[in-house]
């Protein structure tokens, strides 16, 4: 048998230098005669080990890691494709506790299998749930979404099914599935990771989203920020219609659907569904004020699905096992599993998927070996630039929408920025209000004066000018901004502020400006 | 002479990629990006050829193009460097990266260098949060940008 190398293409690990070690073992197998496959995976997600590659024995996979393209030459002198030992040796990955820990049911295939092998997916238990669904009625595919209690994953943890369930039942002579791919909050890169990871599963979860619905046709709406993914879709959509999965008769059912991917161009408002909507349409990307909700009136005014990535890739699973199997994950109203991503300051960072439940120090203290840096952590802020920082006196709250929504928080679409104690809170909160100031829409006055102003009252907070009639003033416009503003941009650009504040008030203190005086 | 020759180029080459593109649903977007693929940036002349294919207005057309950051008005320099500068690249020390390419290529950002070879921009996200502080050069992915990755791109820029 010809040896199995795998070396991932995910964004991740190219930016580690993936490819490099790609053309360093190509080099090498030709020079030594070697026979092998290089399959390009997607990425197990432990980017502290990327590049990682693994080889497939008798013994099955075995992997190294991080292995840079100087690390070739003593990997084939070591025999490593046959699974000898190296200094960079990690064993079986599924053995690797990060990865052993976790619960994989919407990654249960990323990083394993070849992104573009439609074999591969169908061996690895694909295409099983748009199988079921052709042979359902609507309602039924739409009842045991609602079943499985699965919510948005983009951040609003509005239930699916029910969203569904309107569009199933509104009258138009089109609709429309709508997967929003523009992930632009900092500290997430799940819809990144499984897109080039694999992306059948989320043309299968859109597929299945068509059929129970009644729509015919998807858009995935993709950041421009994510040339990779992109073009991973673009390849997979048409592999997928190719086969038969997409296009007017989907696995030979009398059910159409089929697929366009389209880019965005830089806004981050857009991962907002209503303005994304009206980017698709060749607008600017303006929020819209619902009602008309999108599922009544969305994408050219007709009835719309729009959904998070995550969202619809967790769909396929429920289809192929049942939403009692998906339901069983999770704790209260938040069911399933969540694909939590790690970021920013920590020793092991990278996408952790669990059941809900787990408390936010065991992932910053014992998943993710707190701060990279050796120091001690002073916040994490989740939930992406619109979440709130939370000091670890609050570790102890749970991964759940209304745990988090009980300390002011949110889960949002489950990044995880940690901050080790260099951090200024002050500096945090400015740049909270800063970004909403470049990317506010522009369309509603507390959002577009708002943030503005925000930046210029902190920055006199900073410069010891009346501190505390000005924190009185933040306070005041966060709470303009928290009920006036038509979107989340605007509305939840306090959280991260106020949190700042409320959890870090010597960081906002006027001692600030004795020591920045010099 | 020569500007007007650019103008019926610039014409002829928008309404081209117009009139592959026109049938998507909501072309707009798809017919901007082409035209930034095709010449480095939106001229000015490809907006009114646009505006006239579509049958929108040429206000409307200018609202979308300046809408959104990924528009050039201008062409870039000859390379591009991206920087993130969002959160999770905060925590390991994106400004101080950022300030190190500043002085480096004594450029800030949104501006390119006197001999056009550089253009440098802020990014907020790569969805390289795991491995930050990241950048990206031309389209090609930097992670965990330290003092040597910063020198290797100070080096591939200046040749």
């Amino acid at each position: 048998m010809t040896v199995k190398i795998y070396i991932p293409d995910d964004a991740g690990a190219l930016a580690l230098g993936a490819e490099k070690v790609a053309r360093a073992i190509a080099q090498e197998t030709a020079a030594r005669g070697i026979e092998a496959t290089i399959v390009r995976n997607g990425s197990r997600g432990m980017f502290w080990l990327e590049p990682m590659v693994e080889v497939e024995s008798e013994n099955g996979r075995v992997a190294y890691g991080p292995v840079k393209a100087a690390d070739i030459a003593s990997l084939f002198e070591a025999n490593f494709l046959s699974g000898a030992s190296h200094h960079l040796s990690l064993g079986d990955p599924e053995k690797i506790p990060f990865l052993a820990r976790q619960t994989r049911l919407t990654f249960a295939r990323c990083g394993i299998i070849d992104p573009l092998s439609l074999e591969d997916y169908r061996a690895h238990g694909g295409l099983r749930g748009l199988a079921n669904a052709v042979a359902m009625a609507p309602a039924d595919i739409v009842s045991q979404v609602t079943e499985s209690g699965l919510r948005g994953r983009g951040g609003a943890g509005f239930p699916t099914g029910i969203k569904w369930n309107t569009v199933l039942n509104a009258v138009g002579d089109r609709k429309y599935i709508v997967c929003n791919a523009d992930e632009g909050d900092s500290a997430t890169f799940a819809d990144r990771m499984i897109m080039e990871g694999d992306p059948f599963v989320l043309i299968e979860g859109m597929a299945i989203a068509g059929i129970a619905t009644g729509a015919t046709k998807g858009f995935v709406y993709i950041r421009s920020e994510y040339p990779h993914a992109i073009a991973k879709m673009e390849r997979a959509v048409e592999i997928a219609r190719r086969a038969g999965v997409l296009g007017v008769n989907v696995l030979g059912s009398p059910n159409a659907f089929d697929i366009e991917v389209r880019v965005g161009a830089g806004a981050y408002v857009c991962g907002e569904e209503t303005s994304l909507l009206n980017s698709l349409e060749g607008k600017r990307g303006v929020v819209r004020a619902k009602p008309p909700l999108p599922a009544i009136e969305g994408l050219f005014g007709k009835p719309t699905v729009i959904n998070n990535v995550i969202s619809l890739a967790s769909v396929p699973i429920i289809m192929d096992k049942g939403a009692a199997f998906y339901k069983d994950f999770g704790l209260g109203r938040s069911r399933g599993t969540i694909p939590i991503q790690i970021a920013g300051n920590v020793k092991h960072g990278g996408l952790f998927e669990t059941a809900f439940g787990l408390s936010l120090g065991e992932i910053v203290y014992d998943i993710a070996g707190g701060a990279a840096t050796g120091r001690s952590v002073k916040a994490a802020q989740v939930g992406g630039p619109l979440g709130a920082y939370f000091p670890p006196a609050l570790f102890d709250t749970l991964i759940d929408y209304e745990a988090f929504a009980a300390k002011d928080g949110l889960i949002g679409h489950a990044g995880i920025t940690v901050f080790d104690e260099t951090a200024d809170m002050l500096k945090q909160a400015r740049f909270a209000m800063e970004f909403c100031a470049i990317e506010s829409c522009g369309k509603c006055t507390p959002c577009r004066i708002g943030s503005t102003r925000g930046v210029e009252t902190i920055d006199r907070i900073a410069a010891g000018i009346e501190p505390e009639k000005n924190l009185e003033l933040v306070t005041d416009l966060c709470n303009t901004m928290k009920f006036g503003s038509l979107c989340a941009l605007g509305g939840f650009t306090p959280y991260p502020v106020m949190s700042a504040i409320k959890h870090f008030p010597d960081d906002f203190a006027p001692k600030k400006m004795a020591e920045a005086a010099e | 002479m020569n500007m007007q020759l650019a103008r019926t180029e610039i014409e002829a080459r928008t309404a081209a990629l117009v009139a592959d593109l026109k049938h998507l649903e909501g072309p707009l977007l798809p017919i901007l990006h082409g035209i930034q693929d095709e010449f480095g940036f939106v001229p000015g002349e490809a907006l009114p050829v646009i505006a006239e294919a579509l049958n929108i207005s040429n206000a409307e057309v200018h609202g979308v193009v300046s809408f959104y950051h990924d528009y050039r008005k201008e062409p870039a320099g000859r390379h591009v460097l991206k920087i993130c500068q969002a959160e999770a690249c905060q925590s390991m020390g994106s400004d101080v990266v950022a300030s190190r390419l500043k002085a480096a290529l004594g450029i800030g950002f949104h501006e390119t260098s006197r001999d056009g070879s550089v253009t440098m921009e802020p990014v907020y996200c790569l969805g390289l949060c795991a491995c930050a502080p990241s950048a990206m050069l031309d389209g090609e992915l930097i992670g965990r940008v330290d003092e040597d990755a910063i020198d290797e791109i100070v080096e591939a820029l200046r040749k």
